[in-house]
This record gives C-alpha cells, structure tokens and sequence, in this order.
C-alpha cells in the first residue's frame, strides 16, 4: 500500500429536498484497500455510494480523488469529459442488477472490449483476445464469448460484468451489493473471484453491502451506517467482533448462527 | 389563373430562412447534426420530407434539379418529387447528372463523379449513427460532444463477431473531418468512398428527427473499420446485364418465378448514357 489516501471523502452530504441520504460522512480511501458500507436498506449506502463514484453530487460536502498523474482532484469540479474518462478507465462500478452495467443486446466479447474500443483499441483480434482471457478469468466459458447476455444466469451476467470492468486494469472499483440476489453457492464461488481478483490486481474497493458475511470475507476496513450518518467504523474484524455502537451490536446479534 | 397561392418552392420565405441558418451551421460544423424545426410536408415521413425541405430552402429559379430514388430517376418517390418541384418552383429538371445543379437522393450516390457546384441533397431517415447501441438522445449528444465514439466499434465488432466480417452494408459510419461520427443515409457502403474529397457540397435532410447535417466540399470523409478489418465495398461477379459497366452497384432484377434474374446498373442514367454512347 502507498502511503498517500487514493480518494478522500469529507463531510459528504446529500439532501433530497426534505429528505436526507446522507450525512456528514467522511473517510481516507488506501490503493488496494476493500471498505465495506454496511446497514440497513434506507441507512444510505447507495447514496453514498452514488456520491462517491461521481453520479450524484453531493448537497455539502468533497470528494477528492487522486489521479493516475498523483494530483488531487475534487470530482464535482471535473470537466465532464475528465468524469467520464476516469469512470470508464480508471474506475469501475458493479452493479446489483447486471443489466444495469452491461449492454444485453451485444454479444460476451463485445461487452468486455467495449472499454477497450473506447480508448481506441482498432485491432479486431486484440479485443478478442482480451475478452477471452477476461472471460476465462472469471470463469465464463470461452465458447459463450458470441453469445449475449441475455441468455446467461444470474451468476455469469455478473462474472460477466466484472470483467467489463476490470478489463482496463482500474485502480477504483465501486460494487452496489454484487452478490445480492444470487443463490449461495453461487454467491460463494462469486466472492472466491472477487477475492482473489482484488488481491492480484491490487485495486480499492468500494463494496456497498447489507451481508455482514460478504463484507467479513472481502473488507479490510468497513463503515456502519445508519440512518444516513456512520454510526461506527473500524477494521473489519474488530468491528464485526467487537462492535462498540449499539446499532452495531444488534446488526451483528441479528445475524443466523450457522 | 391568378397568383399562387404558394410561395416559391412551396415553403415560405421565413421557413427557408431557418432551414438555411441550419444548413450554414452544418456546413460550418461538418458532420455535426443540427436540428431545425421541420415542416409538415405534403407528403409523408419517410419519403423524403428532410431532402425535400432542404431542397426548397437551397433552390432557386435557374437550378436544374434531378432526383434519384436508390439511384433510378423513374421510380415514384423520384418522380412525384421532381414533378413537385416542377410545379412549386418552375425549374427546369433532367436526369442528367451532369447537368444538374441540385441533385436529390435516396439511397444512392450518382456514378458519375460530381463536379463543384453541385449540391447532393440526401433524404435521411435516422439521423444519429450511434441510435441502436444508445436510445437515449441526451447520451448520444454527450457521446458525439466528448468524442466517446467506442459505441460504434462495438456494432462494427458485433458484426465481425457473428459473421465473420464487417457485414453492415448500408448506412455505414462515417468520420467527418477526423470529429464527427456521421450516419450516411442509407446508401450501400459501396458509395462511401465517393463522399470523401468530393467537390460537390452534400446536404442531409431528415425531416421526422429534425436533423440537418453536412458535409462541404474537399472534406475528409473516413469509413471506420479495424486495423485488422478493413472497410471494403461491395463488389459485383458479372458487368452490368445492359451496358456491360463494371465496377458500378448493380441492382438484382428477378425476371420470372424459375430464378431467371439479372444485375443492372442501380444509376438509370449513368446506363442510359453509355447504351446510348454504344449505339452512337
């Protein structure tokens, strides 16, 4: 890990109208680190996590991301142009919903190089190839590369929409709940690649998520929120053994002994 | 008879004063789709009301016009559109394309080459190049203003991936002046390369999207393609089955239910003048 913060929140706050998103929240992001935001559905983690990844601009509140040159930058004052670059190449986002993130009408291959085409990748053959690494990497089979999503399970649209993302080596990847609304073993064997993609490629993460499991099994570092505001944050082991928040302990008491 | 009840070239002077504004901008802005406020036109969408009103705003009494429908100037569309202008503008029309100073068309780009001065006036039916892959129009204007054109690689991939060539035909993209990505109207891919440093000024017109664009003359006009596929036209196995052309787009006519057919010139004038140099 480098000693400078690659993103930097403080004081993000997000109104909508009367309501509240969320409030005053702030924290140092390490290259290679995995934070966890955890709570509730409502405690405003997508929020956050829309505020974080330059989607929705905060009511108060900055965010400073440093870029591939070492400047950091605020999000909100990029030009659009810069925005967009960095979301497609340096970053990437997980959705919950794969058809969110993916283009379903375009074949398996198309959707990995398409980031690779839009930084102007030309050679037909070099974007084949590095689709089927990238399925291959994440366990898609090879002869699907033609095939559009559509016709995959839940499991592969997501395999699949990780490796559209990570296909241009980000340094920053947001994930909104990647695992919810697969079935166990496959959210498993899903976590097992996640794991171990993050570790080799040496990216941070942002992973919003309401399964304490996921977040035990990924995170270094997690952020407990509830009703719009941290109400603890820690290493992930300390606070998920050792929770000091009350609203910490009962999340973790309410979890099913195996 | 007593005065028209119409103004020259059936629009009105205010009208062909917008149209006009747009056209300048296009041309000042080459590929870039301006939009105007389209008239309702007496005939349909979808016959050519954008080439049509570009034509009405770009004519004048001493224009000669000839309008071409997928290259032929004695189908429908090409006839009730000359027969129009005929009526609303007084001009003089020809098939000619050399002797034409505004040429209106569908679907084709005229064999012989067009010289300076003349004006290819295209009817356009979707404008935006990037529409199957983005729906959304707001994105698509951000994707053309940024320059974010990866989209259309992904429909040129596409094609590749499932047939093993760039199988688009028609309507294939284009880049303007090394900027704009540019929907060419649905004219074979075959006719693209004759955009390119062309000395005429083409015009395109469509009139449900609203959208004028342009491209002036001597502009640099790039078919897009991959390194390792390469952008080609068609080519035809026989010469023209009439005046024995090569190196033309021919039209396949079926001559009876045996699977009799036959390959023409898709350009009737460009065959008529060459049968009619023959027998000389």
């Amino acid at each position: 890990m480098s000693d400078v913060p690659i993103l930097v929140a403080e004081g993000v706050t997000k109104h909508y109208g009367a309501r509240l998103g969320c409030r005053d929240v702030g924290f140092e992001l390490w290259p290679g680190e995995v934070l966890a935001v955890v709570g509730e559905s409502g405690s405003g983690k997508t929020t956050l996590l829309n505020c974080l990844s330059a989607r929705l601009r905060p009511t108060t509140g900055s965010i400073r991301y440093r870029m591939r040159d070492g400047a950091m930058r605020d999000l909100y004052t990029l030009e659009e142009a810069e925005r967009r670059r960095l979301m497609r190449t340096d970053w990437g986002f997980v959705h919950q919903n794969p058809a969110d993130g993916l283009r379903m009408t375009v074949s398996a291959g198309a959707n990995v190089g398409e980031r690779l085409m839009a930084l102007g990748e030309r050679h037909y053959g070099h974007i084949r190839d590095t689709a089927l690494s990238w399925l291959e990497r994440v366990e898609v089979a090879t002869d699907r590369i033609d095939d559009d999503p559509r016709g995959f399970s839940g499991g592969m649209r997501q395999r699949l929409q990780i490796a559209r993302n990570l296909v241009t080596r980000p340094r920053l990847v947001f994930m909104d709940e990647p695992t919810g609304g697969l079935d166990v073993s496959v959210q498993a064997r899903l976590l097992d690649l996640l794991r171990g993609l993050v570790g080799e490629l040496g990216m941070a993460v942002v992973i919003v998520t309401h399964d304490l499991a996921v977040a035990r099994l990924l995170s270094d570092r997690m952020l407990v929120m509830k009703d719009g505001r941290v109400v603890e944050s820690g290493l992930t082991d300390r606070v998920l053994d050792d929770p000091h928040a009350p609203y910490t302990q009962l999340l973790v008491s309410s979890i099913l002994q195996a | 008879m007593t005065a028209p009840a119409y103004n020259f070239a059936y629009l009105d002077e205010q009208t062909k004063r917008m149209i006009r504004r747009a056209i300048l901008k296009a041309v000042a802005i080459p590929g870039y789709q301006v939009s105007f406020a389209s008239r309702e036109m007496p005939m349909p969408y979808g016959w050519g009301t954008g080439g049509v009103q570009v034509t009405a705003a770009v004519i004048g009494p001493d224009d000669v016009l000839k309008v071409i429908d997928q290259g032929a100037d004695d189908t429908t569309n090409a006839v009730s559109i000359r027969a129009f202008f005929a009526k609303v503008a007084d001009v003089a029309t020809t098939t000619r394309t050399e002797e034409a100073t505004i040429i209106q068309t569908r679907h084709r780009i005229p064999e012989a080459p067009l010289h300076e001065g003349q004006i290819l006036v295209y009817q356009v039916p979707i404008p935006e190049p990037l529409r199957f892959l983005e729906p959304r129009e707001t994105e698509t204007r951000t994707l053309h203003a940024l320059e974010e054109y990866g989209l259309v690689h992904v429909k040129l991939y596409e094609d590749i991936a499932r047939h093993g060539h760039i199988a688009t035909t028609y309507a294939y993209p284009v880049m303007v002046e090394g900027r704009y990505v540019m929907d060419p109207s649905p004219i074979p891919k075959f006719d693209n390369p004759k955009m390119d440093h062309s000395p005429a000024l083409q015009l395109f017109g469509a009139g449900r999207e609203k959208r004028i664009y342009a491209i002036p003359p001597y502009a640099q006009v790039v078919s897009l393609d991959f390194e390792d596929h390469p952008f080609e036209v068609q080519t035809f196995a026989d010469p023209c089955a009439l005046c024995g052309a090569t190196g033309v787009y021919l039209d396949e006519v079926i001559l009876d239910d045996r699977g009799g057919r036959m390959f023409v010139c898709s350009d009737t004038d460009y065959c008529e003048g060459r049968r009619g140099e023959a027998e000389a």
